[in-house]
């Protein structure tokens, strides 16, 4: 490898400012939910007239980032990133144990990325329909209420130790979290950590004419003018 | 050959989402049995049976209790203002009781000291044409009502103690009213003014659409356990 550090591309424009917009929402939700739910903060914020209504207006918006980007045509490589979230390989079931992590060829997320995801993407869909439940409480018997409040209650717990944890995760693996911010990963970091997403994306950009669809990764380092490294076939990691 | 993975992230997002409604269909049964079988140590998690903390202005009004005064006016025969000491002299009343908020948590077992509402009245006198009760908070707004006969009951007080300690702000303190068989928002926090009247005037929570009789089971389309008999 070059001493240079060669720029791979992970996520693209949009899914960096989908993923903002979710972090921005999901902390003003998980603060101004916890200044209604636990005694201690409501007493000291105590607004609780205006933290419930930035709670609901937050709540409302919460899909949207999502939504859009799954929508938008310009969402391709969002929309394969989730369908690859929903995929779990054998390689994936090895990483979960310390004695065969090392030998798992990861694709573009571990498996605790993917669960993250789909636990942060079924919480939009428990908390919306429940915290709705408990705004426009009218019409639901009080044994309905009380489950809506239940589910709220715990999600909400939950959803606090997995993005304590995601941004801990993330923190400890800077050029990932960087990622995130700019785009791109070294591309040793690609090799290295995610050799089959790696693969994947190098055998793409030596096909000459890109399908739609399947080369979102590479189209978008084009975008962004980075990712010009070729490998030979031959250097390929993953021999399956 | 390329692993293409089996679909279970489908599988785990769907499955959250049944876990979910479920726990819509069956939470309140659920955290009923939780309630009953958890240590209150663990009152942090979301059991439903912890206070939450509620304001009707912007902040928790404090006031220490060398500055608190509790007056009776209205139609009575005495009316009087008391200190926080005087109200402290008077002879206790003690009540454990369930705390019901109509928006869905009950507290188990709360344990408060204060004064009966009726010795109050006594002391002051009430005059035949007295029918009702205008309860006035130092918050400046929250405001309540009860009839005559609902204030004459044993398990109404003027609260100054919650679990053995002064009441704090937080909870309504120095004092404040707690009418045992009703939800929480009869029970006026920060009350500093008790007036008798000739009819009921509906209070602050009743403007916002509860009930003005707010029997705990019995009131606001709830069917709760009575909190007291």
């Amino acid at each position: 490898m070059s001493a240079k550090t060669q720029r791979f591309p992970r996520f693209d424009r949009l899914e960096r400012v989908v993923h903002w917009c979710n972090a921005t929402l999901f902390l003003i939700l998980l603060f101004t939910g916890a200044s209604l739910y636990a005694g201690p903060l409501s007493t000291i914020v105590a607004h609780r007239h205006a933290v419930k209504t930035i709670h609901v207006y937050a709540g409302l918006l919460l899909p949207l980032p999502l939504l859009l980007g799954l929508l938008l045509p310009a969402g391709r490589q969002l929309r394969r990133d989730v369908g690859r979230f929903n995929r779990w390989t054998l390689d994936d079931r090895r990483w979960w144990s310390r004695r065969t992590r090392a030998s798992a060829q990861l694709g573009k997320f571990n498996p605790g990325q993917k669960l993250n995801a789909v636990f942060v993407g079924a919480s939009i869909v428990l908390m919306l329909a429940t915290g709705s439940i408990m705004r426009w409480f009218e019409p639901f018997p009080n044994s309905i209420r009380t489950g809506a409040t239940f589910v709220h209650d715990w999600v909400f717990i939950v959803l606090i130790f997995v993005i304590v944890g995601h941004i801990m995760f993330a923190f400890a693996d800077f050029d990932s979290l960087r990622s995130m911010v700019r785009g791109w990963v070294p591309e040793q970091w690609a090799r290295r950590e995610r050799p089959r997403w790696w693969a994947e994306v190098v055998a793409a950009r030596s096909e000459p004419e890109p399908s739609d669809g399947a080369t979102g990764d590479v189209e978008a380092g084009r975008d962004e003018g980075v990712g010009k490294a070729r490998v030979g076939a031959g250097e390929m990691p993953v021999g399956d | 050959m390329t692993d293409a993975g089996s679909p279970i992230g489908r599988r785990v997002f769907l499955g959250l989402i049944g876990a979910g409604a479920a726990g819509v269909l069956v939470g309140s049964r659920v955290q009923d049995f939780l309630a009953s079988h958890t240590p209150k140590a663990l009152s942090l998690l979301p059991l439903g049976d912890h206070f939450r903390f509620y304001t009707v202005t912007d902040g928790f009004p404090k006031r220490a209790p060398q500055d608190y005064r509790l007056t009776v006016k209205g139609l009575v025969e005495r009316p009087f203002t008391m200190t926080y000491d005087e109200l402290r002299a008077m002879p206790p009343t003690m009540l454990t009781k369930d705390f019901q908020c109509v928006t869905g948590w009950r507290v188990p077992g709360v344990h408060w000291t204060g004064v009966k509402l009726g010795d109050l009245l006594d002391k002051a006198g009430v005059q035949t044409a007295g029918k009702a009760l205008r309860f006035t908070s130092f918050d400046g707004t929250y405001t309540e009502s009860l009839t005559l006969a609902q204030a004459r009951r044993n398990d109404v007080i003027v609260a100054y103690d919650l679990e053995g300690k002064p009441l704090s702000s937080d909870h309504g303190g120095p004092a404040r009213l707690y009418v045992a068989p009703m939800y929480g928002y009869k029970s006026c926090k920060w009350l500093d003014g008790i007036e008798v009247v000739d009819h009921v005037i509906p209070g602050f929570w009743e403007n916002e659409g509860y009930d003005v009789d707010g029997w705990v089971g019995l009131s606001n389309g709830r069917d709760d356990q009575p909190t007291s008999s």
